[in-house]
This record gives C-alpha cells, structure tokens and sequence, in this order.
C-alpha cells in the first residue's frame, strides 16, 4: 500500500533506483526492480529511473485541516530564559519576515513569560507586526504545559500558515507538544526554510541519519506548518528600535493550582557560554589525556571568551561533564569557530560541527579523518599547540588587535 | 509501580557509510539495533522495578522484524513485550507513530511513568516522546538524566527529575503519571548474557494490528494519517574545506600564523 509503484513493463533493470534508495527499499530479482516494506515514498528513485517506471500509489486523500487556505501569517516563539531572549528566536524572526512577505501576510511573535514586556517590544524590533504577549507569575520559567496550551489556544482562534520554534532543549519539547494537540505536522531541526514557488508550502530541509542525508519535508494538508529551527542557521536580523508593531496582552490558560510540575532549582555548572550559542568553541578528546588536558583547552577557550566542548571519548573516560558532549549524542553546534584538540574526527562527532563556519584541528596523528574537515590543520602534540597559541592570543589581543 | 518503555529499531547510523562516487547512503550489511537512547530508558525502568516493584513493559512499532529489538529488552529484564506491525502503521510520520503507540499503551492497562529515549539515532526528532504524552493527556519531562526521587505514598505519586537544558539543570518535580524522555548521562545500561537471552526466549511477544487496538482512528494511522510528506532526500553538500596544513616545527610561529589566519577570515 505505501510504497512506490513499479512498472515491471518499462524496467530495464538498471539499478540506478537501488543505488540511490537511502532506505534500502529496493533490490533486483529477475533482472528487475522490486520495492519491500522499508519504502517511505520518498521520491528519491523517481528523479534517477531513466524510464519514467516508477510512480507513486494514489494516496487516500488526507483528512487535512478543515478550512486549510483561511491560515495566514507567520508565528514564531520567542524564547526567554531568565527574562532574556534567546538569540535563536530572533534569528528565526529575521527569517520569518522574509517567508511573510513571500506569502504576504504578517509576522506575529508570541512571548510568554513573566514581566517580560520589554521582549515584547524587541521582537516588534525584530520584524514583528504583531506579538501576542502573555505575562504571568506561572509562566516565569517554561513549563510545557502551561505555556502548550496559551500556543494551541491562540493557534485554534488565530490560524497561523507557519510556525516556527527554536531547536532548543525547550523548542522541540514544546513544538512537540502543540503540534501532537493541534494534529498537523511538525519537521525537527531544520537547517533550510523556504516557500516552494507553485504550492506556496513551506519547503523544511533537516539533517537526518547522523547528518548522512539531508531531507525536505512539505506539510501539504495540515496547518500550521510547523517547524523547529536550527542555532546559527538564519542570520541574526538587526533590530530597528523604530519599528511600529502591535502588542496584544493575552491571559495564561492555567492557574498555578491546575499546573501539575513545579521547577524547584536550576544549576549552571560554571559561569560559562553556553555551548549551543557560543561563537567560539575548544573541543576536547581523547588525545587530551585526562582532566589536565582540559585544563589548557579550558585556558585557550577562556582567553578568546569561547565555550568547551568534548568528544564522546572524553566524557565517557570521565574527564568532563556530558553537558559539555559535542556530537549526535551530545550537543549539535554551530560556532563561527570550532577548534578540535585531540579528536579523531568520529562520524557521530562530525555530524554535531562540520557545519561550523571555520573548522581548526590539532591532532597528533596527521592521517585523523578530522583533517579533511578542517580548515586548518596543525599535526602535532595538542599539550605544546594549544598552550602556544593561548600565548600567541593573549599577546596579540593584549596589544590592541581587537 | 507499572512502567511502560517505548523503543525503536533502527539502522546502525555509526555503520552508515556514504558512496564517495555517487554521494548515496550505502546500507547493505548495516546492522539493526536497538536506538542507543532507548537502552538508557529500559534501564533505568529496570532500576525503578528493582526499587518500588512492579512490571515493565516494553513497546515496539515497527516491521515484524523489530521483534529482535524487543527480544533484547527482555534479555535486559522487562517482564514483558508487545509488537505493533501492521502494513496500515507503515509510513507514519511523529503525529501518527504518537497516536499509534499511545493507543497500545493505554491498552496495556493503568501506568505511573513512560520512558523513551530522547530521540532516536535515525530521525533524531525528539519528537515522538512528548507527542505520546499529549495524546494520553499526562505531562511530558524531557531530557531527564537523572530522578531524584519518586514518592508513591502519596496520591498521586510524586517524581522529581533532573532536566538537561541548554543553559544547564533544572530540578523539576511533577505529578504521576508522568512520560520521561532520557539523556546518555543517566545510567549504564546492563550487558546482556547468554542465559539473560535463554530465559527471554520464553516470554512470547504478542503482535497487535490495527484491529487490535480499540478506538483508533483508522485515517490517523500511517503515511495516510501522517501531516508530513518526504518530498525530497539528497545527500548534503559536502563541506567546502580550506584543508590548510601549518607546519607545526616551531609551535610559537605555527600559532601565531594560525591566529593570524583566522582573523583574516574573522573567526576571532
């Protein structure tokens, strides 16, 4: 039933479709392709058969949005964290704008917090025409609940074509939980977000399978559209403090009595950047030898104001804490700068930071599969370069370079 | 105190290697395994069993053969398994595996605490976990690498976690019912002998469908009931590296022309 069609007549058996299946859904018998269970009717085969004889199975049509076309604008989530926006929420605003102008509908901002007004006004800096703005003792520190439920209510009563949350710890959690409530669909992370020319939907792409593949996801007959954005993908917009937007008070759905969950502490383990926004990052792995090996990486982090990071080496052997993991099973960044002391260069590591803008490697071993990321390779002992260059960058910020 | 776990079976992505000629996923002879962040979750439902008793039940959906990642479970210890593989389950997408796996879960009977991992190493959405708890009406707790504690005296049950966030930990404490998604940091999960696995061959593991499940909605389910479409899958651009080599014989000058260089290319 859901798999892609093939045409027994027209196939040549080339094999093109099975080389290019990213789900190993199709195979030869007899000199001819057949498809198994595993086909997610992605397409990817349709764009290589040089005979046109593969096509897709009629699709039952989709329950779908009732009123569907009567959804406008674009919504994104400002989040805050201490009565701070997040930058990723104004990234995702600089985006926005251009998606709403593209469909030529208004950009809408819901803030939700407590005495919280003035993100309020930043985001009608940051682009938007309107922000729907809930203040509220409950709603100091994200909770899902809570702050789910203001989203789904405005959602239902306002229609939005396009909603946008950041990838976030919080993001995905909340993001999951309004669209599960609105049923519509939702794309994890995405690194690309564009408005398809003809349909007019929301093009999503997002990495998947360990960043092998990049996917693009449509939302067809379901709205919102909904997606979480990637850190660091979309331009920061510059904030203009003359803009004129609307600002709409609007009441929490739950008082404190009805809310199930009461956070009762945060830690932050150092006073320290955080790793997801930091600009610049030191990663540590196993050619960093044990907790005195991050002690320079943390001295070389320090003096250019970056965050650490870690391998999954380093923080199995216990040399640094998990929330510092940088990889599939850690952490994914995206810093301007990412310098990798002593790691190897695994898959799992790669798909965290091979999209950072500028790549260094420091590795003993000149032949480590981090090299071929890198922008600039040093092949050598970590525990000389990395207090060398600390040295070199106190020296030369001390004089003035910056 | 009953525990329900939600695993997945999927491709072993560490083994995925890329075609360097046509820039495909080669996945011939890549193994199946259990999603790494589920094991975090079956163990941690173990050592809640250990403590307050009870039974743990493992959930799978998925081909007939991700029976083998449920048979690993019960090698691990869960008193019992349930596979729910139907053609009409194929091609869902997060809204319609949450609908679909929270419909079997409530016909497993009363529960005090879901686990699942906090995302799975194929799709890595992270979006499964929360949408199960919408569907059942309970609170999701995501990114948990730790439980404080769990108080079943009272009613209704208390549980406090810690929470991995980008900022740092929250302690939060919340109601029973509640469904956590797990982070690495939370436990080590058990290795599973010869005789674990004998024994586990004797616990059947039921296949429920569809028509299994009472009161679902047969449009909700699959790619059929599925908001999202796969429109297109390509393999990504490959990054465009300077591949630059500094000579490291004298340390001092190699990093003051590396610090030299990335101000050239304002990464400072």
């Amino acid at each position: 039933m859901s798999a892609v069609i093939i045409d027994r007549e027209k196939c040549i058996g080339c094999g093109a479709c099975v080389d290019v299946c990213p789900f190993d859904a199709l195979s030869m018998k007899d000199d001819v392709a057949v498809v198994n269970e595993k086909c997610t009717l992605c397409r990817a085969c349709l764009d290589v058969c040089p005979v046109d004889a593969i096509s897709l199975p009629e699709l039952v049509t989709q329950p779908g949005t009732p009123d569907k076309e009567t959804y406008q604008g674009v919504w994104v989530w400002v989040e805050q964290f201490k009565g701070q926006a997040c930058s990723i929420s104004w990234e995702m605003m600089g985006q926005g704008r251009k998606l709403a102008d593209e469909r030529k509908a208004m950009l809408t901002a819901c803030v939700l917090g407590h005495e919280v007004e003035h993100i309020a006004r930043e985001a009608v800096a940051y682009g938007a025409d309107r922000v729907f703005w809930a203040d509220d003792p409950t709603l100091q520190v994200y909770r899902s609940v809570p702050y789910a439920r203001i989203l789904v209510s405005l959602a239902k009563h306002y229609k939005p074509e396009i909603f946008l949350l950041g990838a976030s710890m919080r993001g995905r959690c909340l993001a999951s939980s309004v669209a599960a409530e609105l049923y519509t669909g939702l794309t994890a992370d995405c690194t690309g977000l564009e408005i398809e020319r003809d349909s007019g939907l929301l093009r999503q792409t997002r990495p998947a399978f360990g960043g092998n593949i990049l996917a693009t996801i449509l939302c067809p007959e379901y709205r919102p559209q909904m997606a979480t954005v990637r850190r660091r993908v979309f331009e920061m917009p510059v904030a203009d403090a003359g803009r004129q937007g609307q600002v709409i008070p609007v009441p929490a759905e739950l008082n404190e009595d009805e809310i199930t969950t009461r956070v009762l502490d945060f830690i932050v383990e150092h006073e320290e950047v955080n790793l997801a926004e930091a600009k610049i990052i030191v990663s540590g792995g196993r050619g960093a030898g044990g907790a005195e090996g991050f002690k320079i990486i943390r001295e070389l982090a320090d003096v250019m104001g970056g965050a650490v990071g870690a391998s999954r080496v380093a923080v199995d052997a216990g040399w640094i804490s998990y929330d510092h993991q940088v990889g599939q099973t850690g952490r994914t960044v995206r810093p301007d700068l990412y310098i990798a002391c002593g790691i190897s260069g695994s898959i799992q590591h790669l798909a965290g930071m091979s999209t950072s803008r500028v790549i260094v490697a420091i590795n003993k071993d000149p032949d480590a599969p981090i090299f071929k990321v890198a922008d600039y390779g040093l092949a050598g002992d970590l525990f000389k370069i990395v207090p060398a260059l600390t040295k070199q960058l106190k020296k030369k910020i001390g004089s003035g370079g910056e | 105190m009953n525990i329900v776990v939600c695993i997945k079976q999927v491709p072993d992505t560490t083994e995925v290697k890329v075609d360097p000629e046509t820039g495909t996923l080669m996945r011939e002879g890549v193994p199946s395994i259990v999603n790494p962040f589920d094991e975090f979750a079956i163990e941690e439902a173990l050592s809640l069993r250990q403590t307050f008793g009870g039974r743990v039940t493992v959930i799978s959906m998925g081909p007939p053969q991700a029976a083998s990642a449920l048979r690993q479970a019960l090698g691990m210890g869960a008193d019992e398994a349930v596979l729910l593989s139907d053609r009409s389950f194929a091609g869902a997408d997060t809204w319609s595996t949450s609908y679909t796996l929270a419909a079997a879960i409530r016909k497993t009977g009363p529960f005090d605490i879901i686990l699942c991992g906090k995302q799975a190493i194929d799709g890595d959405t992270g979006q499964v976990g929360p949408g199960i708890a919408v569907q059942l009406g309970i609170i999701p707790l995501t990114y948990v690498s730790k439980i404080n504690r769990v108080e079943l005296t009272s009613a209704p049950g208390v549980i406090e976690v810690e929470r991995m966030l980008d900022e740092g930990r929250e302690i939060v404490e919340g109601r029973l019912p509640v469904l956590l998604t797990v982070v690495k940091d939370i436990n080590v999960p058990r290795l599973v002998s010869i005789s674990d696995i004998r024994r586990a061959l004797g616990i059947q593991i039921p296949t429920w469908t569809a028509a299994d499940l009472p009161g679902v909605d047969s449009r909700k389910l699959g790619l059929k009931g599925s908001p999202t479409r796969v429109s297109r899958i390509e393999s990504p651009p490959r990054r465009a590296s300077k591949g630059e080599m500094i000579p490291v014989d004298n340390v001092d000058e190699a990093a003051s022309a590396l610090v030299d260089k990335l101000r050239a290319a304002k990464a400072l």
